[in-house]
């Protein structure tokens, strides 16, 4: 075999990598969406908020410490402290909980049985808001995140794939991070997929998503059921945001990868959660074969920018549904 | 209207079942959509063993009387007494947890989901585990489970419907639907079961097996049942006592026979012009 065909091999394993990257974020919008229909435009910010509350927590940063220092004409920025990691991550689940349980109070429990696309809007609204609250909490510079995750290539698979290419061929590099990034991703999906099959609330969350009225004449609090969603929703976000946070800042424009999701959700189905990873897998690999391929050679690259959303478009065209997504099942 | 066989604590049906004392107990209702009233000033009792039928012609307000029982919605005037205590306003969760399950005239299904899961979320109100227990799975999780699931695979034999336990319930036939929603709400084991319509778009045989369902749930489980029905015939069939609306108000109750020689339901059937 060439050279070339392992640098394509390479290509292609570093695709999966980055689509384990994206399936992380869709698969907070999978979670949502099955269980209320809602399509959550703030999943991206929560990852964004959760990251830089993580990072405020490890720092020991005091929150609002610009808005109290702009009022009282105080110079706080730091407790002093430095928490572990692991302490800091709880520290931030709490926070998402808690996140969980205010937007249902303030916003999901006054739009029941509203229009899905009314509740889209208050999504919007919601992401905006966090997207503020973030900066005011936490300043709006980029911030490094370190928790511990290794980084950089793996040597070792590196060492032992260099014999395979030749002597232009160095052995596959892949990034430590993206190797932690797709074993936690396995043990997320198989771990939500057993808990919706086999438990009490996982077998509630998708009544919920199927019937309201059904689910509550069975004794199923949707309150109950749309605060543990969200909060699931803000778990996965959790992971989303240090998986990408450690990998390029905790910086603002780390909410944008909540549109890198929507392909994903396309091609997997907006209901299925392994089809987020599928989905995920499909748009990493498409879109680094695509330039290494034909974008880089034929049409002078930068494909990678659109390729994901024009294949999202023939999903669209050709199986709406998306590969995985439930059929819609009509009888007449 | 007196009827000789209801004593204080109960009485003794024509076919020998003893009834018990009331499980629920309906005073004065009243329910508005607005300035329309769906349901006007009614008054009836539901006890214990016994197979209470709710009849009337369209529009009657039989559902808006189940959907009250039910706490879908809450009348502007009258008070509930479940067991003897009065209700307050409460969520429709919070009633099935006390032991009230329901069908639904239109099919409430889980469509997405199998025979075997739909059941299984009937169970909802017996399962304890708390959340951390069911994530981590621990045993007490698992025994649960289990101990559920044999429930639910008794009343999948009952029912007669293990052949059709793995499909989605989307795809099975109507009557079949039916049978899997009456399933859900017996997984409940429910104080009061409540049937909108359960035959409802059947033929006569679907009927006729909805029918023994019925009968046998209130004779092996003793499950007392309150059913809406537009089928008079099948209601004279099965049901102990009935109570007979139209426009609201309540214009019969008693035994089959009673509310049969009843004329104001005879003209409510009948279409006699209302003036």
């Amino acid at each position: 075999m060439s050279a070339e065909f392992y640098f394509g091999m390479e290509v292609f394993l570093n695709g999966l990598m980055a689509g384990v990257m994206y399936s992380l974020v869709a698969l907070g919008f999978v979670l949502i969406f099955k269980a209320s229909g809602i399509f959550n435009y703030a999943q991206g910010v929560m990852a964004l908020f959760a990251a830089l509350t993580l990072v405020g927590f490890q720092n020991g940063q005091i929150p609002f410490a610009h808005l109290i220092n702009a009022i009282f004409g105080t110079d706080l920025h730091y407790f002093g402290w430095h928490m572990p990691a692991l302490l800091a991550i709880a520290f931030t689940l709490l926070v998402m909980i808690a996140f969980a349980y205010i937007v249902e109070f303030l916003i999901l429990k006054h739009l029941v049985n509203q229009e899905p696309i009314i509740l889209f809007m208050a999504t919007i609204g919601l992401a905006y808001f966090m997207e503020g609250l973030g900066d005011l909490m936490w300043g709006s510079d980029i911030k490094k995140l370190d928790v511990g995750i290794p980084q950089g290539g793996n040597f070792w698979i590196e060492e032992k794939t260099a014999f395979l290419g030749g002597e232009n061929f160095y052995g596959f590099y892949l990034d430590n991070l993206d190797i932690v990034a797709a074993i936690l991703a396995a043990f997320l999906v198989s771990g939500l997929v057993a808990f919706s099959q086999y438990t009490k609330t996982g077998r509630a969350l998708r009544a919920v998503a199927d019937d309201h009225q059904a689910a509550l004449s069975v004794g199923i609090s949707l309150r109950a059921i749309w605060v543990i969603v969200w909060s699931i929703a803000g778990f996965v976000a959790l992971v989303a945001g240090i998986m990408w946070g450690t990998k390029s800042g905790v910086q603002f424009s780390l909410s944008l990868i909540a549109l890198k999701a929507l392909p994903v959700l396309m091609l997997g189905g907006f209901t299925s959660i392994p089809g987020a990873i599928i989905g995920g897998l499909l748009i990493g690999v498409g879109e680094k074969m695509f330039e290494f391929l034909i974008g880089a050679p034929y049409l002078g690259g930068a494909t990678e920018n659109w390729f994901a959303y024009m294949l999202a478009l023939l999903f669209l065209v050709f199986r709406p549904q998306g590969l995985f997504g439930e059929k819609i099942i009509e009888r007449v | 209207m007196t009827q000789a066989v209801q004593a204080e604590d109960g009485y003794t049906t024509a076919d020998g079942r003893k009834i018990g004392g009331i499980v629920m107990e309906m005073k004065k209702i009243t329910l508005r959509f607005g300035g329309v009233v769906a349901i006007k000033d009614i008054s009836f009792d539901i006890r214990e063993g016994e197979i209470r039928a709710i009849i009337g012609p369209n529009g009657a307000g039989k559902s808006s009387m189940l959907n009250v029982i039910n706490g879908f919605y809450h009348p502007q005037e009258g008070e509930i007494f479940f067991h003897g205590k009065k209700r307050g306003p409460m969520k429709p969760y919070q009633i099935a947890e006390q032991g009230t399950a329901r069908t639904f005239q239109n099919i409430a299904l889980f469509k997405g989901m199998s025979t075997l899961d739909n059941i299984m979320t009937g169970r909802i109100t017996h399962m304890k585990t708390n959340l951390l227990d069911q994530m981590l799975w621990w045993r007490s999780a698992e025994t649960e489970e289990v101990a559920n699931r044999e429930v639910v695979e008794r009343i999948i034999d009952f029912l007669e419907i293990q052949a059709i336990r793995k499909t989605p319930v989307g795809r099975l036939p109507y009557g079949l639907q039916k049978r899997v929603e009456l399933g859900r709400a017996l997984a409940a084991e429910p104080k009061l079961l409540l049937l909108d319509e359960p035959m409802a778009g059947m033929n006569v045989e679907e009927k006729e097996d909805m029918s023994r369902f019925i009968l046998d749930v209130n004779d092996e489980f003793g499950t007392t049942i309150a059913l809406i029905e537009h089928d008079m015939g099948v209601v004279m069939d099965i049901a102990d006592r009935v109570v007979v609306m139209d426009y609201g108000k309540k214009i019969g109750d008693g035994t089959p026979s009673e509310v049969r020689a009843n004329q104001a339901v005879i003209d409510a059937y009948l279409g006699v012009a209302h003036d």
